[in-house]
C-alpha cells in the first residue's frame, strides 16, 4: 500500500468528506509525526507504535572500497517500535515466542 | 522530551481541516487502522517522505533466557521493521531534505 492508495481508502469509507480533506488528513499525520521527530521528541500511539529518535555516536568508519578510516559524526536515526496490539496482529497465526521471563522482545 | 500522542495528531486534523474534533479523532484511528490492515496482511506501507513499513519473516533460531542461560525456540515469526525516507533522516539531523525521495 502507499500513501496515495491510504488516501484513496479513507477517501472511500467516508464519502462525505471532500478528496482533498482526505488528503490533508493523512499528510497531517505524516507531517506532524516529522515534525515531533525534527524537535527530538517521540510520538507514543498505544497499540500502534512509538517513534523515537536514536542518537548514534561519533565513530570512526572505513571506507570499503579504500579500507581508508574516516571519521563519521554523531548523527540521529529514526526509530519506530511497533506496539504490543500491531505486532501480533502482523504475527497473527503464529504466536510470538516469549522468553520465559516473560518480556516481550523488540 | 515531549511525547506526542493521539489527542496532539487529532487536534492538529481540527485545526487543518476543519472537521470536528470528534470526527478528527475518528478519521485518525481509521488511517491508523487502515495501515494495521495493510501490514496484517503482510503487504509493505510506503509513504513517499516518511519511510517504508514492511514484514519481514524469520526463521526459526534458538533464544536464550538473559536471565537464567536456558536454551529457548524461538518460532518462526513475522516482524514490522520501519525504514525511514533519506528526507527524515535529513529531517531528525536538522539538514533540509535534499533531492528526490520516494520511499
Amino acid at each position: 500500500m502507499t500513501k496515495s492508495e491510504l488516501i484513496a481508502e479513507l477517501a472511500a469509507a467516508n464519502p462525505h468528506l471532500l478528496a482533498r480533506d482526505a488528503e490533508r488528513i493523512v499528510g497531517t499525520v505524516f507531517e506532524e509525526i516529522i515534525t515531533a521527530l525534527a524537535n527530538g521528541d517521540r510520538v507514543e500511539l498505544r497499540g500502534f507504535g512509538a517513534f523515537t529518535v536514536k542518537r548514534r555516536n561519533a565513530r570512526t568508519g572505513r571506507n570499503p572500497r579504500t579500507g581508508e578510516a574516516v571519521a563519521v559524526e554523531e548523527k540521529f536515526v529514526p526509530f519506530f517500535k511497533a506496539g504490543k496490539e500491531l505486532r501480533e496482529r502482523v504475527n497473527r497465526g503464529r504466536p510470538a515466542q516469549r522468553l520465559a521471563d516473560g518480556r516481550a522482545r523488540g | 522530551m515531549a511525547t506526542i500522542t493521539r489527542a496532539h495528531l487529532a487536534e492538529k486534523i481540527y485545526a487543518e481541516v476543519g472537521l470536528s474534533r470528534n470526527e478528527s479523532a475518528i478519521l485518525l484511528e481509521a488511517v491508523l487502522s487502515r495501515m494495521a490492515a495493510s501490514l496484517e496482511k503482510g503487504e509493505s506501507l510506503k509513504i513517499s517522505g516518511f519511510g517504508t513499513f514492511s514484514v519481514r519473516q524469520k526463521g526459526r533460531r534458538i533464544g536464550r533466557n538473559p536471565k537464567t542461560g536456558v536454551e529457548v525456540p524461538i518460532l518462526p515469526r513475522r516482524v514490522l521493521v520501519f525504514r525511514p525516507s533519506q528526507s527524515l533522516r535529513a529531517r531528525v539531523n536538522g539538514l533540509e531534505p535534499t533531492g528526490a525521495d520516494d520511499e
